[in-house]
């Protein structure tokens, strides 16, 4: 039996802003088990990306308590937070947050460089991360303005895997990608979960995409409506990119 | 974040907006160049105004009569207007004063002097064998007044370079050399005098000049243009070491107010003047003008930090979604602030160096077309190269404060 990797248990969260109470997460209990691929789905402004927010250990809740791999994260500092990001979580957002004018290859290492890895050590680990992200080799030493969307994704999940984390945590990852190159990346996703046992939590609105989990929890209105197992699984094609429209 | 590491972000952040950074360092450039520029100008204006005062003698001590008063009035006629100084003052000087190197007892006199039809007015001064070591002149040709001219009052007369050109090369076409003086008779005042010797120069110029100068023996002036050998209008005496001249001072003083049998110091008819007091009184002046130069520097330095904190403050906004992905994989405040930091320090330190290299050119470029002696000191350098490393943090602080203290969730959302 696989061990809980993610316990969320009765987890609220309430912003005071000018005095005003905004309840936005009624309180959440959950948990993820390690090597599993969740979805949590709903539409926005039902309180998905705070939760996302809380478990990927860049916020605090207001009550109730979050475990991530064994460890009470709901009343560190800021730098504790930063800590436990670096090392157990990998983040993969929508916008894909690379740095422009930068290679492909530090991008992947810039993890790494931040937990003072030596040089020959991050770009070995760099390379098996693009490997297994299924980036090609050739446009790795590119700038990372110069490739597609579909090729970014990819090198910033590549950047989530470098630091080996216990999650990887992707925020809406085909919300700025067409449905083709989505599928891809969804496939690498789904790759890593299967061939490489990494545990992924998938945050979208979109059914289709969430169907590509193991599990989905949806959310409205800060509370889970219902939670299920996906019996009808998506397979993404893996149908690879035609590499020139990497331009 | 290793050192190197933290090295190879700030330098790649810097050279992604070439120009940006450019131009920022660019009033660190000016700042410093200016800084330093402006501390050569003013040191080495402070090291010719030593060197001038040096000329004069070395470890000199000047004793000149103090104004003269008549009973009742509170009128006072100047300083070494009184005729209260007299040879023998001089030489009681010598004999019973110890630590005294040298004694030389002086009386000046403005005079016509002609020679074959060109004439100057050259300011004559009678002076003894002792003068030259303790007034620092040196003879270029010939030979300077002996003790037999001035027990004689013999009609010699030792000339400075300007009379010489004055006298032998009125028209400035040929330069005349101190051969062809030596030998030949001049009208000094209406009275012969046979040039002897020739000094060399000493420099300055205008009432100043050291050059225009005839040294007659002190007999000789006292008897033909002043008339009178009772006094004398300036007595210089070189102490035999730096150590001992307050000593020599106030032997000085005590002596020649016994002499002239005054009891209250405060109403001493004679003056003293300290060589070493003169070149501090200089130096506090010369001073004064260095920390002027060097604080209107200063300013454009400041206004250069200040560029430095408004592109840092700049670069962090525009940076916001960077600067959160950063601290959403794992980038803690402090390297956040480091970098951002270490951004502004590299910019001013890289501007410091430049500014360096720049400022001394200039000061060289100054010395070498305005004539302006420049001293580039190193201990300055030093300074302003710590300073602007300090400029670096000091206004670099704050930007990487503001970037390391940003909330990673809204840096990531923000547009």
């Amino acid at each position: 039996m696989a061990k809980d990797i993610i316990q969320c248990s009765n987890i609220t969260k309430i912003y005071n802003t000018g005095g005003i109470e905004t309840v936005v997460l009624k309180g959440i209990t959950f948990s993820v088990k390690e090597g599993e691929f969740v979805a949590i789905m709903g539409p926005s402004g039902s309180g998905k990306s705070t939760l996302m927010h809380i478990i990927g250990a860049l916020d605090t809740p207001t009550g109730g308590s979050y475990f991530l791999d064994g460890k009470d994260l709901s009343k560190l500092s800021d730098d504790e937070l930063a800590d436990i990001r670096r090392e157990k979580i990998g983040f993969v957002f929508q916008a894909f947050n690379l740095l422009p004018r930068t290679t492909v290859l530090r991008n992947v290492e810039l993890p790494l460089i931040y937990e003072g890895v030596d040089k020959e050590k991050r770009a070995r680990v760099a390379k098996k991360a693009l490997t297994n992200a299924a980036f090609p080799e050739r446009f790795w030493f590119h700038h990372s303005n110069q490739l597609s969307g579909g090729m970014m994704q990819r090198v910033a999940i590549a950047r989530s895997l470098v630091n080996d984390p216990s999650i990887i945590l992707a925020d809406e990852p085909t919300g700025n990608l067409d449905s083709h190159t989505g599928e891809i990346v969804l496939n690498t996703f789904q790759s890593l979960n299967l061939q490489h046992g990494k545990t992924i939590v998938l945050i979208t609105h979109e059914l289709y995409v969430a169907e590509h989990a193991d599990r989905i929890i949806h959310i409205l209105d800060g509370k889970i409506l219902k939670e299920e197992a996906n019996h009808h699984k998506r397979i993404a094609k893996h149908e690879p990119e035609p590499l020139t429209s990497a331009f | 974040m290793k050192t190197e590491d933290l090295f190879e972000e700030t330098y790649s952040a810097i050279t992604v907006n070439k120009v940006r950074s450019g131009l920022t360092m660019l009033g660190i450039v000016i700042g410093i160049a200016s800084v330093i520029a402006m501390v050569s100008i003013g040191q080495g204006t402070q090291a010719s105004i030593s060197a001038s005062i040096n000329s004069l003698g070395a470890n000199l001590l000047i004793v000149m009569p103090g104004a003269q008063r008549s009973f009742g009035s509170t009128v006072s006629s100047g300083l070494g207007s009184s005729h209260t100084l007299t040879p023998d003052d001089a030489n009681a000087i010598g004999s019973s004063v110890q630590n005294v190197a040298a004694v030389s007892p002086s009386v000046t006199a403005r005079e016509q002097v002609v020679y074959k039809g060109n004439n100057t007015n050259v300011t004559v001064t009678g002076a003894v064998s002792a003068y030259p070591q303790v007034r620092n002149v040196q003879i270029d040709e010939g030979s300077f007044i002996s003790d037999t001219d001035n027990a004689d009052a013999n009609r010699v007369a030792v000339i400075g370079p300007t009379v010489l050109q004055t006298l032998w090369n009125p028209q400035g076409t040929a330069t005349a050399t101190p051969d062809q003086a030596i030998g030949q008779i001049i009208r000094i005042g209406g009275q012969n005098f046979t040039v002897i010797g020739v000094t060399v120069s000493k420099g300055g110029s205008g009432f100043a000049n050291q050059d225009n100068v005839i040294y007659v023996p002190l007999l000789s002036a006292q008897r033909y243009f002043i008339g009178d050998t009772s006094y004398v209008t300036e007595i210089d005496i070189e102490a035999a070491s730096q150590q001992s001249m307050t000593q020599v001072q106030n032997d000085v003083t005590n002596l020649l107010l016994e002499r002239h049998n005054i009891a209250d110091p405060t109403s001493a008819d004679f003056n003293i003047l300290n060589q070493a007091d003169i070149v501090q009184t200089a130096s506090s002046v010369t001073n004064t003008f260095t920390l002027l130069l060097a604080s209107i520097a200063a300013i454009s330095l400041l206004v250069g930090g200040i560029g430095i904190m408004n592109m840092m403050l700049t670069t962090v906004t525009e940076r916001t979604r960077e600067i959160g992905l950063r601290k959403a994989i794992g980038a803690k405040k402090a390297d956040i602030t480091l970098q951002f930091l270490g951004e502004s320090v590299m910019l001013t330190f890289a501007g410091g160096l430049v500014g360096v290299v720049l400022g001394w050119v200039a000061s060289i470029a100054i010395s070498y077309f305005s004539g302006i002696t420049t001293t580039v000191s190193i201990p300055y350098v030093l300074l302003a190269f710590g300073v602007s490393a300090a400029i670096g943090i000091i206004f670099g602080y704050y930007p990487a404060k503001r970037a390391a203290s940003l909330n990673p969730i809204e840096a990531l959302r923000y547009e």
